[in-house]
């Protein structure tokens, strides 16, 4: 990832400088950007920060999709099916590489180039789900990935490429550590801040830099995975 | 960054109350995230040893090492004079509740795959420290932010 990227996407969460607040001497009332009653963002006329839109910390709505996903996989797991164990595996690794490296590479640039109220708003929408995405599709694949290994035979100790298995469990155990010790909190403090009457953009700013940078390591590790991946079902 | 600094008015850029309390909190994180190394790799020691006659000296050292480091964190964080203790127990709540469903799965994959007495004793273990260390870092990380009367 680019530093470029890496500001780019930084600066789309937050917006303001540093040590700012969003609505400085001016609760949010909850109302949408561009709503009556919102105040109007720097450069269009007015003489405060924008108004962060209201939204759901956890979108409840998506709640129900989430749970057919994590049954699919028990059922998956529970049944011993070679071809559900893989579908969960591959399609949920291959989600979470790619969505790790398109928020890193692609969506931070263009989020950066957007104007602040739509930065802000963006963030908003973007975050929550945010909170339900990476943790189901991170137990997608690692829940589908071990008992697939199981399976096969890939994590007996004599298995001939046993060295990479072991590999793959530091690479994967480093991610873990990443994305729970670092990306999810910094995700959900970002969404309590946004929630205050009066969100610090400079806090925003430096909790979406540890987001967009765990995000973009992780990435980087995933193809490391891939790659160890992609060499044990070649072999 | 600097185009949208411009745009600003004058007098921001001052830190606020949750930054200035920031250096009276205990290192929560830092201990939370040692926790989780810990219960990690001692899965990994156990895990690379499947198949065969397992030798769990280390990852119960690793264990014990982890279970008094969540101990010291509680303690730390019951401590902590100002601080929004309603946030942090209703995030913790939460969090609580999504972890003890995944913990849950990842002990079901283990029964249901007849992982040996000592090794299911040392996953169950290891799994009730990952579902109390993580939901302790989540609700941590959002209270510290929080102003302490924050509901």
């Amino acid at each position: 990832m680019t530093d470029t990227a890496i500001d780019s996407a930084i600066d789309a969460a937050t917006g303001p400088g540093p040590g700012t607040t969003l609505d400085e001497g001016q609760p949010h009332d909850g109302t949408g950007v561009g709503e009556p009653g919102a105040t109007p963002p720097p450069g269009a006329g007015g003489h405060g920060p924008p108004p962060v839109p209201n939204f759901n910390i956890v979108p409840v709505r998506a709640l129900p999709v989430v749970a057919i996903v994590l049954i699919g996989l028990i059922v998956a797991i529970a049944s011993n099916n070679l071809w559900a164990l893989t579908f969960f595996h591959v399609a949920g690794g291959g989600l979470w590489t790619s969505l790790d490296l398109f928020l890193g590479l692609v969506l931070g640039p263009i989020m950066g180039s957007l104007s602040i109220p739509a930065r802000i708003e963006f963030t908003s929408k973007f975050m929550p789900k945010m909170l339900l995405i990476m943790p189901t599709l991170v137990a997608m694949t690692l829940g589908a990935g071990f008992q697939l290994a199981r399976h096969v035979g890939n994590l007996e100790a004599s298995y001939p490429h046993h060295n990479w298995v072991v590999a793959s469990y530091v690479i994967v155990g480093a991610m873990a550590v990443i994305a729970l010790g670092l990306l999810e909190p910094a995700n959900l403090a970002v969404l309590f801040e946004l929630k205050k009457p009066r969100p610090n953009g400079a806090r925003i700013q430096r909790l979406m830099k540890v987001f967009i940078y765990t995000a973009g390591i992780t990435g980087l590790l995933q193809i490391l995975t891939i790659l160890i991946m992609t060499f044990l079902a070649s072999r | 960054m600097t185009a949208t600094a411009d745009l600003l008015p004058p007098g921001f850029g001052e830190p606020d109350a949750e930054d200035l309390r920031q250096a009276d909190f205990p290192p929560v994180m830092p201990i939370a995230v040692t926790t989780l190394i810990l219960v990690v790799a001692g899965g990994i020691v156990v895990a690379t040893q499947y198949g065969r006659p397992p030798k769990l000296t280390v990852p119960v050292i690793l264990l014990g090492l982890a279970a008094v480091l969540l101990l010291v964190n509680a303690v730390l964080v019951v401590r902590i004079e100002e601080f929004a203790r309603r946030v942090f127990h209703r995030v913790l709540g939460w969090a609580l509740l999504a972890y003890v469903v995944i913990a849950g799965i990842l002990e079901y994959v283990f029964i249901y795959d007849h992982t040996p007495g000592r090794e299911l004793t040392l996953f169950s273990a290891m799994l009730v420290l990952f579902a109390l260390d993580v939901p302790l870092m989540l609700s941590y990380s959002v209270a510290r932010w929080q102003p302490p009367d924050a509901t």
